[in-house]
């Protein structure tokens, strides 16, 4: 299991925004090519994964990281601070 | 150096007071200060600051201690609010002190560079036309290029 997490107009989109997913997904594309076939609002977040980023554990990573090991994913739009 | 993530607003005086206040070794402070800045047509009724509890305060203490590593810092103070805030309400404060004021400054804008882009907050705008998200702006990415 995973807590996987959205934010902003992600989270907006999914219409939640942490659920746990049990998952053999190798790497964060595999998890997200897993949602993308769960439901269409799944697919909609996941449109364009150029305009995302993903944290792994809190770390700011890249598409093909693997998962193993993982407790927390995270998926959100590119961040806007200060 | 000190991060504080909060809903509250903050006394920004008394906080660049407390920070200047007994730093013995410093010939320089500088603070920045983030206002929510209306839009041209004045029409921006609030802002909604979202944020990734854990992350956040991970991501600006990883921000401030690359800056730690770079320049010669002999303190530094990140404020970040997130939340419900209106025009002309304090988002956000960094202070830096330095020996000298060249280090002061230019941490002071490395922090700010950073936190733009790579500390999880997302801002949306309420105005009288809707709701949006604030995308992030090329500008604000290539500003880190220079560090």
């Amino acid at each position: 299991m995973i807590d996987v997490l959205y934010f902003a107009w992600v989270r907006e989109r999914i219409g939640l925004p942490k659920e746990q997913v049990e998952t053999s997904a190798v790497t964060v594309a595999d998890l997200v090519a897993e949602l993308v076939q769960r439901e269409d609002r799944y697919a909609a977040a996941f449109e364009d994964v150029s305009a995302l980023r993903v944290a792994v554990d809190q770390e700011l990573c890249e598409f093909d990281t693997p998962l193993a090991g993982a407790r927390e994913v995270a998926f959100f739009p590119p961040m806007t601070g200060g | 150096m000190v991060v504080r993530v909060q809903e509250a607003t903050f006394d920004l005086g008394a906080e660049v007071q407390a920070f200047a206040e007994g730093q013995t070794q410093a010939g320089a402070v500088v603070n920045f200060t983030g206002i929510v800045r209306n839009t041209p047509d004045g029409d921006l009724d609030r802002m909604e600051i979202e944020h990734y509890p854990g992350m956040t305060e991970n991501a600006l203490a990883g921000i401030e201690a690359e800056a730690v590593s770079r320049w010669n810092l002999l303190d530094s103070l990140i404020i970040h609010r997130y939340g419900t805030l209106r025009p002309g309400d304090m988002i956000m404060m960094v202070a830096t002190a330095s020996p000298h004021r060249v280090d002061a400054f230019e941490a002071a804008q490395f922090l700010m560079d950073y936190l733009k882009s790579r500390a999880p907050f997302w801002k949306k705008e309420f105005t009288t036309d809707g709701a949006e998200w604030v995308d992030a702006k090329a500008e604000d990415e290539d500003a880190l290029s220079k560090w």
